[in-house]
């Protein structure tokens, strides 16, 4: 199907794009990637007034490094994260959880930022952020603001993003030392997760001093597991400490029922990876 | 409308376009570029595979708008001179089709990853190509295609002697 008609702006900088937003009229979609907003103009799910283009907007795109924090630009690709040396030494678990986006093609369009902004719960980089309280830097026509990741996700592909507002970059507190890992689980390839599990664990000696685990697809919005994590803490990284704290995974959430799972068969997933995340990120 | 500058294949076009035209319907309907296809209409199959700057992408996913001031290469820009692309030969010559439909987007699929990975193991092909799906052959010749197409497009010569095409 071809999208309705819309009216087009292709901005070249920050402030251009929030003027094109703020006079767009009353339904306007911004369009990052396009490759969630693509295929539901598609189907006519979404047929917006206008869409502001960020194609154009260099400024948005790159990681660069701030003091004690890795900051990404919304409009950095999938692709381009996967072959950043700062992603790869201070949060390897961005990398490793994109890695399993969709497919080569869709990751060389796809943004970090864009992804973010949609909110999808089955979508990988919420938890992720989530997981290592990442902030998002949020432009509107009267300045900036910074949201942490906890009060990001609000519902439902609902974020906190007003109207009117344009999500610029995400600072990523530096993680140096600690061991993570992203386990997913799907069906076939290139489909979203059917539950998935993002894990961040810092040793010492034998044990682990901290752990932060964020779920994917485990509710309407990506979640902390804060049982699991408190059950972790001082905890030692054997075997068996890791799958009596992992048995917490499901306290807390309220994943759907759909084709792919019933909530009751997400819940014991959301057990069986959180045990294999913190295993791998231990080294186990 | 909205003006748009583009290299498709080697040539310089400069169109006007409907901002909702999707990137295969200009190559197809406004440049005849009919050798790219729409197989699944949904992001899903990979048959519209193209490169833009370079890079695979699925142009059905892909506002022509956006590619303004890009290079677009298509299947039919990758010979030369009546001379096959290696991974074309290599399709050809391990059987890697059976009906044809999903070839053009393998193939172009095939080239960017080998440009990323020139010597990829059969799990690296199969998770490379994960964008694109074929309907009769179960995938083992495409991936001996590719395995084919890697050696020669870097060089080697190896490739050809251990892999046999199935008869």
């Amino acid at each position: 199907m071809i999208p309705a008609p819309f009216a087009y702006a292709r901005p070249s900088t920050i402030d251009e794009a929030l003027q094109a937003v703020a006079t767009g009229g009353e339904d306007v979609k911004i369009l990052a990637g396009g490759q969630s907003l693509i295929p539901v103009m598609r189907l006519r799910l979404a047929a917006p007034e206008t869409v502001v283009d960020l194609t154009k907007v260099a400024e948005l795109r790159g990681v660069r490094e701030e003091g004690d924090a890795i900051v990404v630009g919304a409009m950095t690709t999938h692709s381009d994260v996967l072959s950043d040396p700062l992603i790869a030494r201070y949060a390897p678990l961005i990398a490793e959880a994109t890695e399993t986006v969709a497919d080569r093609q869709v990751r060389h369009r796809g943004t970090f930022g864009g992804a973010l902004a949609h909110a999808d719960p089955a979508g990988d980089l919420p938890a992720v952020a989530l997981a290592l309280d990442a902030e998002f830097v949020i432009a509107g026509l009267s300045g900036r603001r910074t949201v942490p990741a906890a009060e990001f996700f609000v519902d439902y592909l609902t974020t906190a993003l007003e109207e009117g507002e344009l999500l610029v970059e995400i600072r990523v507190p530096k993680r140096e030392g600690w061991a993570m890992h992203y386990e997913k689980f799907n069906r076939v390839a290139q489909a979203w997760s059917i539950v998935a599990v993002a894990a961040a664990v810092r040793m010492e000696g034998g044990r682990i001093a901290e752990a932060r685990i964020g779920l994917t697809n485990m509710g309407p919005t990506p979640l902390r597991a804060s049982a699991v994590e408190a059950a972790l803490a001082g905890a030692d990284a054997t075997a068996e400490a890791i799958a009596a704290a992992a048995e917490h995974a499901g306290e807390g959430t309220s994943p759907s029922s759909d084709l792919n799972a019933q909530a009751d068969y997400r819940q014991h997933l959301a057990t069986v990876l959180t045990r294999r995340a913190v295993s791998a990120a231990c080294g186990l | 409308m909205t003006q748009i500058s583009v290299r498709v294949d080697g040539a310089d076009y400069s169109d006007d376009v409907e901002p909702r035209t999707l990137l295969v319907h200009y190559l197809r309907e406004q440049l005849g570029k009919v050798g790219t296809v729409v197989g699944c209409d949904t992001s899903n199959c990979g048959a519209c595979t193209v490169h833009l700057d370079g890079e695979a992408v699925k142009s059905c996913t892909v506002f022509a708008v956006q590619a303004d001031g890009s290079e677009v290469t298509t299947i039919e820009g990758i010979s030369s001179n009546g001379t096959l692309h290696p991974m074309q030969k290599a399709f050809h010559e391990m059987h890697g089709l059976q009906c044809g439909f999903c070839t053009p987007g393998m193939i172009m699929a095939s080239i960017d990853l080998v440009n990323d990975n020139p010597d990829p193991s059969e799990d690296e092909v199969r998770e490379g190509i994960e964008g694109n799906l074929c309907r009769c052959t179960g995938y083992q010749n495409i991936v001996r295609a590719v395995q084919q197409a890697a050696g020669e497009m870097h060089g080697r010569t190896d490739a050809a002697d251990t892999l046999g095409a199935q008869s």
